[in-house]
């Protein structure tokens, strides 16, 4: 398994969610957990999701989700998830 | 597992305070390349940057898109080249040969800056390490991106006094000669007491004798996050804020570490350090003259204000030293003026003087850095500014470090501007008593008592 978390933040709106999991439907990324909340009166939602199957790069996945997030007028980030674990767990 | 308030934390960090890191410097040795002949040198330290470095920029393009993390520089630092050219080099135009070279292999491998044209001359100086600091004013006048570094003392050795008169001189020449660019060459070139072997800095970063073939140094920033963090903790006593700071050194510091050990891996080549500093840029909020004041200060430079960076110095340290599994380069909080908006207000107001600057330099990396003086300010008084800091550092155990700019054509109450990183600086005033006959005694300082510590 290879984690990587995916973050939106921007004005809450409907069918976030159902564009965002599509996508990642189309790339076989699969989803291990959702979270959401309101944070400063703006719409935080994480996913975990496994890039393992994936078969486009890294890149290329990142650049599309945040053109998604253009689209629907959220921000939208893709990031491995070491970078978190290193910062918030010894 | 991680939840969503950590991964807000760490992304805020990245896109609200400034969080990134400076740096990934790759570590050349140029030990190999050594020849008698001028162009085959050329030729073969011109192919063994290329080679090891190529894939350089394009790995840190792909960390940074991985974790989303901004890496700002991607640069490359070499053997002190005064020790490369010696054989080959029989003038000092024979090593502004070299310096082109390193130059072109820099800007051919897409890097920000390539360091290590340089002299380690902290007891003597050999015939090559002359030419090379003579070289200095053309090298730097005529390269773009390379840096230069000159090791004139340490806690071992002593001072090497005729170096620092020849300093003085080498830099006012060096501003002569960019003057049409508010003598940018200076910002290019710094004098050590005490020089790392490991520094992924600039201009300071040259690669050490000591050091394997090739190695990954990785320099984090993170002046915004401190401030930030403190925000959060105003009016609360010196634990809390030394526990906050140290809390956040560790985190800004895991992320270079993680950054480090891809890089490492990615290009194959031994991960050597991650110097823990805090790297101000003239960008609004990524200052530490701002940590100080959130500390409680007006101004940098108000009483108080050595005390302050001393504790936040020290508690970055801490902070980042469990966070790395090898910290080494120059590690602590920087305090260029020119590249930090917030020492630019504080010298603009009159908060903060050369003097109280060198002081401040006592308790934190690295020295006098990016200040600009005026053009007439003699070559001797440069020296003299010299010695005080490496003083400083010999007396110390320390790095110190001077990177000063007497701007051509310039005088207080003007102000030079050095574009991108570097930022811009307000000219500041200099003692005008001379110490012309202290500079002119010639010799050496000798090393100082390691005993007897008051």
């Amino acid at each position: 398994m290879k984690k990587a978390i995916i973050t939106v933040v921007g004005k809450d709106t409907v069918g976030i969610i159902a564009k965002v999991c599509t996508y990642l439907a189309e790339q076989t990324i699969n989803i291990l957990d959702i979270s959401q909340t309101i944070v400063d009166g703006y719409f935080n939602m994480m996913m975990v999701v496994d890039i393992a199957a994936l078969t486009a790069d890294f890149q290329t996945v990142s650049n599309s989700l945040a053109k998604l997030g253009e689209d629907i007028g959220v921000i939208i980030k893709i990031q491995r998830e070491d970078i978190f674990n290193q910062m918030h767990r010894i | 597992m991680i939840n969503i308030f950590e991964v807000k934390e760490t992304n805020d960090m990245v896109e609200k305070e400034n969080l990134d890191v400076r740096t990934i410097t790759m570590g050349i040795s140029l030990l190999d390349c050594i020849d008698s002949d001028l162009d085959r040198l050329n030729e073969k330290i011109y192919n063994k940057i290329t080679t090891l470095a190529k894939d350089l920029v394009k790995t840190g393009e792909y960390i940074e898109a991985e974790y989303g993390i901004p890496i700002v520089n991607k640069r490359i630092s070499v053997t002190p080249i005064a020790l490369v050219g010696g054989s080959a080099c029989k003038s000092a135009d024979d090593f502004v040969t070299i310096a082109k070279t390193l130059d072109r292999a820099r800007a051919a491998v897409g890097a920000s800056f390539i360091g290590g044209y340089s002299a380690l001359v902290s007891k003597g100086m050999t015939k090559a390490d002359e030419l090379l600091i003579r070289s200095l004013p053309k090298a730097l006048a005529q390269t773009e991106l390379m840096c230069s570094s000159v090791n004139l003392g340490s806690t071992k050795t002593g001072i090497n006094m005729d170096a620092v008169k020849l300093m003085g001189e080498i830099i006012k020449e060096t501003a002569e000669l960019t003057k049409e660019k508010d003598s940018f060459g200076c910002t290019k070139l710094v004098v050590f007491c005490n020089a790392p072997d490991d520094n992924p800095f600039m201009a300071g970063a040259f690669h050490g004798v000591t050091e394997a073939d090739s190695i990954i140094n990785v320099g984090v920033s993170g002046p915004g996050v401190v401030k930030c963090a403190l925000e959060k903790v105003r009016g609360e006593s010196f634990e809390v804020l030394c526990e906050t700071i140290k809390k956040t050194a560790f985190k800004v510091t895991r992320v270079g570490q993680l950054v480090a050990k891809e890089a490492s891996r990615l290009l194959n080549v031994p991960f050597g350090i991650v110097d823990l500093s805090l790297a101000p840029t003239p960008a609004i909020g990524d200052s530490v003259a701002d940590i100080l004041c959130e500390i409680g200060l007006e101004r940098a430079g108000a009483p108080g204000t050595t005390a302050a960076l001393a504790l936040l110095n020290d508690q970055v340290k801490k902070g980042g030293l469990m966070a790395s599994s090898y910290v080494g380069g120059l590690s602590g909080a920087f305090i260029p003026v020119s590249e930090d908006q917030g020492m630019i207000d504080a010298v603009r107001e009159g908060a903060l003087t050369l003097e109280k600057l060198e002081a401040m330099t006592c308790v934190c990396s690295v020295g006098l850095d990016m200040i600009a003086i005026p053009g007439d300010t003699k070559a001797t008084t440069i020296s003299g500014i010299i010695a005080d800091e490496l003083a400083i550092g010999m007396i110390n155990q320390k790095t110190t470090a001077v990177r000063i700019i007497p701007v051509v054509g310039k005088k207080v109450g003007d102000e030079a501007e050095f574009g991108g990183l570097l930022g811009y600086a307000p000219i500041m005033p200099v003692n005008s008593f001379s110490c012309d006959a202290f500079v002119n005694r010639g010799g050496r300082i000798p090393a100082p008592v390691h005993s007897f510590k008051n």
